[in-house]
């Protein structure tokens, strides 16, 4: 726990850091007709980095000893973050190359998290993972008009 | 001057359509309260986007019809699963879960909802006489007693929040530099970018909203292996009857529980405390206080009533001075401005049928909601026999489509999920999230209140104090931050020891 304690209160030192560099830039006195852009975010950075400071000796001193997160605990959280980094990178992957969209790759990613977790019957698996899918796209797509990232199934559909 | 504004208010709340959103939004809003990962404020995130083009009345009715939902659901975990859906039910498990396991789980739940329904009811009637008055008078502020508020929400935070306060103003800085990312309007100059065009449009506080509570509770729910070891809900008309006829033994409780939870929750995160004041008062001043904890009705009764006051209070604030009380209402704040309203108490001028439209709708929206709870309860608890391993993708995905829908951008999607990676850590250190998430939400009206503040004093900080609303709002605002350093000393003057309520908590 305190090694957890002191690295995101090292993080958040960082991130006043590069706030202050930033707003440095940008001037943090008066600018033409009132405070420069920078003025807010400086104070906002000064006071981030002596609470931090606070935080890292309150943590160095009475942090616990437990740990953070034990090896069996993580396992199951690492098996959800792993598939919906998946699953955003299917639905529109980073750079040039096209994804399958979003309908698609949600319902490849239920069904790939529901068989492998939960080892559910391919049977429900299959069901749930057209199911849902189809219904949020005539929830988004046709009711409320709110488009959502689309892939070859949809092309081949014609939407 | 209040009841006719009420009359069209009604006019405007009991139309047939806003009538039918508004039974959608309990339904709606008691199934995410009562779902692992999807509370009050990402659910009406999520629902956010779908309401873009949507009237703003009938938008704002969906989207507190969905609170009040949410706030019954979390009654029904609480006492059926023993587990809290929201903070402030907490004390509701207490004596929830032990009746539940007695096969007495009706007669809670119907404790439960009566209870929310006649803490709201209180509030709401409340806010119907005082939201006119706090909003004429807010009329007359001008920057500087905006800010100064603006302060004394913040500070309210760090000082009464009960949890470590360094890492409340942590939160809270946080947050308001994650909102300063982008575009200055102000000056034109682009802040914290660093030359990547997708830093540009900033943070969205929906996206954040979704990964800090939906993304991060449903990696909090399997890390601590989630398990649904529910009770029958044995609820039917005759067990609700026979319950109602005994509540009205507990009259004092329910007065009681009204006043805390409207007082504590006008102040931003008051719901929490204002049910565990509410049931440390019932235990006290009750004739046979140890049956509390053991499954004792008045102790269902106490909490419930104060935390749906405080939850409906919280609106008061967000109503007449464009402060939310809570972070639901932060996102509701945040859908005011994306509609085009100006939060603040020119709604009171410029949109009445706007205002008056949402107040009659708590009535009506928890007149509706109390009658769908009672009647649905085994259809909401069946929900949660669905397996976890399903809920939880289907929950990612509800969430995948809200941040995309947004701004219909990728990056949102991908910062879900780092905010949902962050909500966990911070969850677990605890760093508190509400506070975050207010700044997020407030940045750029706190920070165009202090510089035009400095504007009109020309740079000096002394307009805080000169005016006399600003400087006692602000002197206030200043003795909250300075609570937390100034109690230990103050216990040890009086002779208490200060290590004892300083202990390292751990949660």
């Amino acid at each position: 726990m305190r090694v957890a304690d002191l690295i995101t209160a090292l993080g958040l030192l960082g991130l006043g850091g590069v706030v202050l560099y930033d707003a440095t830039r940008l001037g943090i006195g008066w600018g033409g007709e009132g405070p420069a852009s920078g003025f807010f975010p400086f104070w906002l950075a000064v006071l981030l980095i002596v609470t931090t400071a606070g935080i890292m000796v309150q943590a160095a001193v009475r942090g616990s000893t437990r740990p953070f997160v034990t090896r069996e605990r993580l396992v199951p959280v690492l098996k959800v973050l792993g598939p919906v980094a998946g699953f955003i990178v299917v639905t529109d992957p980073p750079g040039p190359w096209s994804g399958l969209g979003l309908y698609a790759a949600a319902g490849l990613y239920m069904a790939f998290y529901m068989r492998w977790v939960g080892r559910h019957r391919w049977l429900t698996v299959a069901a749930i993972a057209v199911a849902v899918p189809v219904v949020a796209f005539v929830i988004f797509e046709q009711w409320f008009l709110v488009p959502m990232p689309k892939g070859p199934i949809e092309d081949w559909l014609g939407y | 001057m209040g009841l006719e504004n009420l009359v069209l208010g009604f006019q405007v709340a009991i139309t047939p359509f806003n009538v039918f959103i508004a039974l959608v939004g309990v339904l709606l809003g008691t199934v995410i309260g009562v779902l692992p990962g999807l509370g009050g404020a990402n659910g009406v995130a999520i629902l956010l986007p779908l309401t873009f083009t949507m009237p703003p009345t009938s938008a704002i009715i969906l989207l507190t019809s969905i609170y009040w939902g949410a706030l019954f659901g979390g009654a029904i975990t609480s006492v059926l699963f023993n587990i809290p859906g929201e903070p402030w039910s907490v004390a509701t498990t207490f004596d929830g879960y032990p009746l539940a396991k007695q096969g007495q789980s009706g007669q809670a739940l119907t404790a439960a909802f009566t209870s929310s329904f006649v803490g709201a009811f209180f509030s709401i009637v409340l806010i119907t006489f005082f939201a006119p008055v706090l909003a004429e008078i807010a009329l007359k502020f001008g920057p500087p007693e905006f800010f100064a508020i603006q302060l004394l929400t913040f500070s309210s935070f760090v000082g009464l929040g009960g949890g470590n306060p360094l890492k409340s103003f942590a939160s809270i800085l946080m947050g308001f530099i994650l909102a300063s990312v982008g575009l200055d309007i102000v000056t034109g100059q682009l802040r914290l970018t660093f030359g990547f065009t997708d830093l540009m449009k900033g943070f969205d506080f929906i996206v954040a909203v979704i990964g800090l509570f939906g993304i991060g509770e449903i990696l909090l729910s399997v890390e601590e292996g989630l398990r649904f070891q529910g009770t029958r809900t044995g609820m039917n008309p005759r067990v609700v009857f026979e319950t109602w006829r005994v509540l009205p033994r507990y009259f004092r409780t329910f007065v009681r529980g009204s006043i805390i939870g409207f007082w504590m929750g006008f102040k931003p995160g008051g719901a929490t405390p204002a049910s565990f004041m509410s049931y440390a008062f019932a235990k006290r001043f009750s004739r046979n206080p140890q049956r509390f904890g053991k499954g004792e009705l008045e102790g269902i009764v106490a909490p419930e009533t104060a935390a749906h006051a405080a939850g409906v209070a919280a609106m008061l604030p967000m109503l007449t001075l464009g402060i939310p009380g809570s972070p639901t209402a932060a996102v509701m704040l945040g859908g005011l401005i994306i509609w085009g309203l100006q939060p603040g108490p020119m709604l009171f001028v410029d949109n009445p049928e706007f205002v008056w439209g949402l107040i009659a709708s708590m009535y009506t929206g928890n007149v509706l909601g109390v009658l769908m709870v009672l009647t649905l309860v085994p259809f909401f608890a069946a929900i949660l026999k669905i397996p976890f391993a399903v809920l939880a993708p289907l929950i990612v995905v509800v969430c995948a489509i809200g941040s995309y829908a947004v701004h219909t951008s990728m990056i949102d999607i991908w910062y879900m999920l780092i905010f949902g990676v962050i909500g966990y850590v911070f969850k677990k250190l605890d760093y508190p999230l509400a506070p975050l998430v207010l700044a997020l939400v407030l940045g750029d009206l706190s920070e165009n209140a202090l510089r035009q503040s400095l504007i009109m004093s020309g740079g000096g900080l002394g307009i805080f104090f000169n005016r006399p609303i600003a400087a006692v709002i602000t002197v206030v605002a200043l003795l909250f931050f300075a609570l937390p350093a100034i109690t230990p000393w103050w216990r040890r003057l009086r002779g208490v020891s200060a290590s004892t309520s300083a202990a390292p908590r751990e949660t």
